[in-house]
């Protein structure tokens, strides 16, 4: 028995969606920032002390994680599924990247196409018993896989391949043609390039029939259903392409680290992807992108933030990411159950009301 | 053959650990038809209560009924003020909430009593039941306190006017309300009663796999593949679900040892618990969702 | 004499919905009233707007105490047992327990065990099912669980939603009959929706009629009964 009655499953959604559409950010803006982006590297030599390569990395980073992100959003966020666990398809895209590296000695700009298929084939085949369940019960499975990956990356009879424990280092990518781009620069170019290919594509197909089809999905299931919409490939083919984007941004992050071991891959990294899609705006694109940069700030500022907590304020406690992240899960879904993209909009709305 | 009857022993006591936090999810789930992933963690920050208490001079028994006592309190206000307002909100909201819980407990434990394993007491003495070798005295006495716990629990809800109205709340909460019942109190008082047992869970288990924050990840996936294999929607399979869990977790190892050394061959091994959890919790939900002693959920449009 | 149950300008809404618009009546202390109307007029919202389990706006006071607000198990512990459409069977538990849920503030005292004869004393069947799943009884003996559990409250006014709902005409004149020996025997006022109005008239002593959420006709139940238009709407001759 359920405690549910049928009209409040029928009115509850199953994600609190952002008010944001697919296609809802403007096209010029979208342009500008591009623009901006690329050409952030040539101001090096104009402000070298704002622009540092290790800067350029860090928003290396940042577009990874909003790739990754973006990968949840569209399971999630456009698709209703929820899933714990998608630190897995990471991992899969990393590992793939790396040993195909390391043991094919590929070139680094072959492995995406390679690592996208690979993912995909992944999640279509972890989507075929995800379609019986739904909410919690998805949730709680993969949640379960987000907790067994480290182990079955360990797994004896594929140490050959992965290097076990020890994980497999790699070498970082060098700019091609003879251009005048350091690693970092070069790495900033090639996620940019990435990022803006892989979120073009995702709007296309938001603000198109398979959108709507995977929106109505999530609104209601059974009535999509009734309407002739082909749920069950729908939602294998959603859970395949996402873990494809999420998978690419793995493979980027073991180019980019230049190693991949199995404790990176762990429950934090799902976590931190569960963040990110929150914070940013479920069922946003530009929340993904907040979302990305939000994650690798905190990841990256706690350690200054704990220093902050014990010699500022006097505490004689080690602040991690960690507790950075239960605070914000719990308090965003009180005050802004859409994310900041979905915030945002909201504020808009009433100001211009 | 004696070392297969040591494996089963051992996987009961495992498996009498796995049945309590099993029983505390059902006992949330039935209620709310919510699954608590921060039940394994509230039950780390109990067991690390209890080990303050105890390094502040308490004997092991007083710290451990305080903690219990600390831990049913702490289970019901995070109802009350956590839970209680999201009562309307979407799935996504609430699994968020319960992750964030999650967090918030791995990691303040984390900044107070460090990420160091530490030892944790055990409170039976070593060779009080006049024979070792079959199975440890702790892990005998896990069993027993674990059992004591499951039929004081069933005894409540079975026989008192308290635990009836809980039932009722949990079964019918618009015809608890219209019997008299205060619906939000008895999810809360659920709540209480879950965080409860799952400190009891840990205060037991800590001796076994030693005191540190992430000690109860493990024990959790394995409780969820014990409460879905019984039947998350019945309290007595998923105590059930939970013993068998054990058993099957030791038995796989031990036959994983025995094809090891027999064809040398490396299948499986402790290095797969996880794995196995896993495997266990993905085709419960695909081939038999209700368990094998649950109800079928019909679902309404 | 001021009136057990005293409604006015109660006004409920499902979302968006107004459902009910500045319904009022009164009802007096050891009488039956009824609520007659088409499906969708309000009778069953009229009666979850009284126990709270709508949102509601207007004032609603029993025994001459506003209960609007109040928390639906605040207001049953009042004394007004609602015994709900569908019949609010816990079907996982025994019939026992089914009855000892209303009474269990009050323990296990001899008192409950009293009241459980009493019960059974108007519903023999319920005896002897005792220990049978509530699930497996038949629509009619869940009625009377209904109607029971309800007793076990010990209220002083019984909100009853379409008992006859669903049960062949023989069970229904029998749980009739009961209602009016309950009323009569233990002095519970009532407050009944039907569809069946020739039945509910019969029992009744005032009837009131909802049309769209508006009380469009009120009265002493042989007025309203011998009424040309409610002979034709809801009579059928």
């Amino acid at each position: 028995m359920t405690t549910a009655t049928p009209a409040d499953t029928a009115t509850t959604p199953a994600v609190p969606a952002s008010p944001m559409a697919a296609a809802g950010a403007d096209r010029r803006w979208v342009w500008i920032v591009v623009a901006a982006a690329a050409a952030l590297p040539l101001l090096r030599s104009v402000v070298p002390d704002i622009i540092s390569d290790y800067r350029l990395f860090l928003m290396s980073t940042m577009m990874i994680a909003a790739i990754a992100v973006l990968g949840l959003n569209l399971l999630t966020g456009f698709n209703g599924q929820i899933s714990l666990g998608h630190g897995a398809f990471y991992a899969v895209g990393a590992y793939t990247a790396a040993i195909l590296m390391d043991k094919l000695s590929l070139p680094y700009w072959t492995l995406l196409p390679i690592v996208a298929v690979v993912c995909f084939v992944v999640g279509f085949l972890f989507g075929l018993p995800a379609l019986r369940l739904e909410g919690h019960y998805l949730a709680l499975a993969t949640f379960a896989l987000a907790l067994a990956v480290p182990q079955m990356l360990k797994y004896r009879w594929l140490e050959d391949l992965t290097g076990g424990v020890q994980g497999i280092v790699l070498l970082k990518p060098e700019a091609p043609f003879g251009l005048p781009l350091t690693e970092d620069q070069w790495l900033y170019y090639y996620c940019l390039i990435v990022t803006v290919l892989l979120f073009w594509a995702a709007w296309n197909l938001l603000r198109g029939r398979s959108g709507r089809a995977m929106m109505a999905i999530r609104d209601h299931s059974m009535a999509a259903g009734t309407m002739g919409i082909d749920t069950a490939r729908y939602k294998t083919v959603t859970f395949g392409i996402s873990a494809a984007y999420t998978g690419i941004a793995g493979a980027l992050s073991a180019s980019a680290i230049a190693f991949v071991a199995p404790d990176s891959f762990g429950f934090f990294l799902s976590i931190s992807l569960l963040i990110g899609l929150v914070v940013g705006g479920v069922a946003s694109l530009p929340g993904s992108i907040i979302g990305g940069i939000f994650t690798v700030l905190v990841q990256n500022s706690a350690q200054a933030l704990s220093n902050f907590v014990k010699n500022d304020i006097g505490l004689p406690y080690d602040l991690s990411p960690y507790s950075v992240y239960g605070i914000l899960l719990l308090v965003l879904m009180y005050v802004m159950p859409t994310g900041i993209a979905g915030g945002v909009v909201m504020a808009w709305r009433r100001l211009r009301r | 053959m004696e070392q297969l009857i040591q494996q089963v022993a051992s996987g009961l006591a495992n498996g009498a650990i796995y049945a309590c936090v099993a029983l505390a999810l059902v006992m949330i789930f039935v209620s709310t038809d919510h699954i608590n992933f921060a039940q394994g963690e509230m039950a780390m920050f109990s067991t690390y209560i209890s080990w303050q208490l105890i390094q502040w001079g308490l004997d092991y028994w007083i710290a451990f009924f305080a903690a219990v006592a600390i831990s049913f309190v702490a289970g019901v206000l995070i109802e009350r003020i956590v839970l209680r307002p999201l009562h309307t909100a979407p799935v996504l909201s609430i699994i968020v909430v319960f992750i964030g819980l999650l967090a918030i407990c791995n990691s303040v434990a984390g900044t107070v009593w460090s990420y160091l394993i530490k030892e944790y007491p055990t409170p039976f003495p070593k060779e009080v039941f006049g024979f070792s070798g079959l199975i440890g005295a702790h892990q005998l006495g896990v069993v027993v306190v674990t059992l004591l716990v499951l039929s004081l629990l069933f005894v409540f809800f079975r026989y008192t006017p308290l635990g009836l109205a809980m039932r009722a709340a949990a079964q019918n909460p618009v015809s608890a309300r219209l019997a008299g019942v205060r619906v939000d109190w008895m999810l809360a008082l659920g709540w209480g009663l879950a965080a409860a047992v799952g400190a009891v869970a840990g205060m037991m288990v800590a001796h076994i796999v030693y005191l540190d924050p992430n000690m109860m990840a493990g024990i959790l996936l394995y409780a969820f593949a014990g409460a879905l294999l019984g039947g998350i929607s019945s309290p007595g399979g998923a105590v059930l679900g939970g013993f068998m869990v054990g058993v099957l977790e030791n038995l796989v190892a031990y036959l994983g040892n025995a094809i090891e050394k027999g064809f040398g061959v490396y299948i499986i091994g402790n290095g797969e618990k996880l794995t196995v959890a896993l495997i266990i919790v993905i085709t419960v939900l695909t081939l038999k969702p209700s368990g094998l002693f649950g109800r079928v959920v019909v679902k309404r449009v | 004499m001021v009136a057990l149950l005293e409604v006015n300008g109660l006004r409920a809404f499902y979302g968006q919905t107004q459902a009910l618009y500045d319904v009022a009546f009164a009802l007096e202390q050891g009488g039956i009233t009824t609520l007659l109307g088409a499906n969708g007029a309000g009778k069953t919202t009229t009666l979850r707007a009284i126990c709270n389990m709508v949102r509601t706006e207007g004032r609603v006071a029993f025994d001459g105490q506003p209960i609007t607000g109040r928390a639906t198990e605040s207001i049953v512990r009042l004394g007004v047992a609602h015994v709900p459409e569908g019949r609010g069977t816990f079907t996982t538990l025994t019939v026992e327990e089914n009855l000892r849920i209303a009474a269990y503030t009050r323990g296990r005292s001899a008192e409950v065990k009293r009241d459980l004869d009493q019960v059974f004393e108007y519903f023999p069947r319920l005896r002897e099912r005792i220990q049978q799943q509530a699930g497996t009884l038949s629509g009619g003996e869940q009625q009377m669980l209904a109607v029971s559990r309800a007793l076990m409250l010990r209220p002083r006014l019984m909100l009853l939603d379409e008992p006859s709902f669903g049960l062949a005409p023989l069970i229904v004149q029998e749980i009739f009959r009961i209602l009016r020996r309950i009323n009569e025997e233990s002095k519970v006022s009532m407050l009944l929706v039907e569809q069946n109005a020739a039945l509910a008239l019969d029992l009744a002593d005032h009837a009131y009629v909802l049309e769209t959420g508006r009380v469009v006709m009120a009265g002493p139940s042989s007025v309203v009964k011998n009424d040309e238009n409610i002979r034709k709407s809801y009579l059928g001759y």
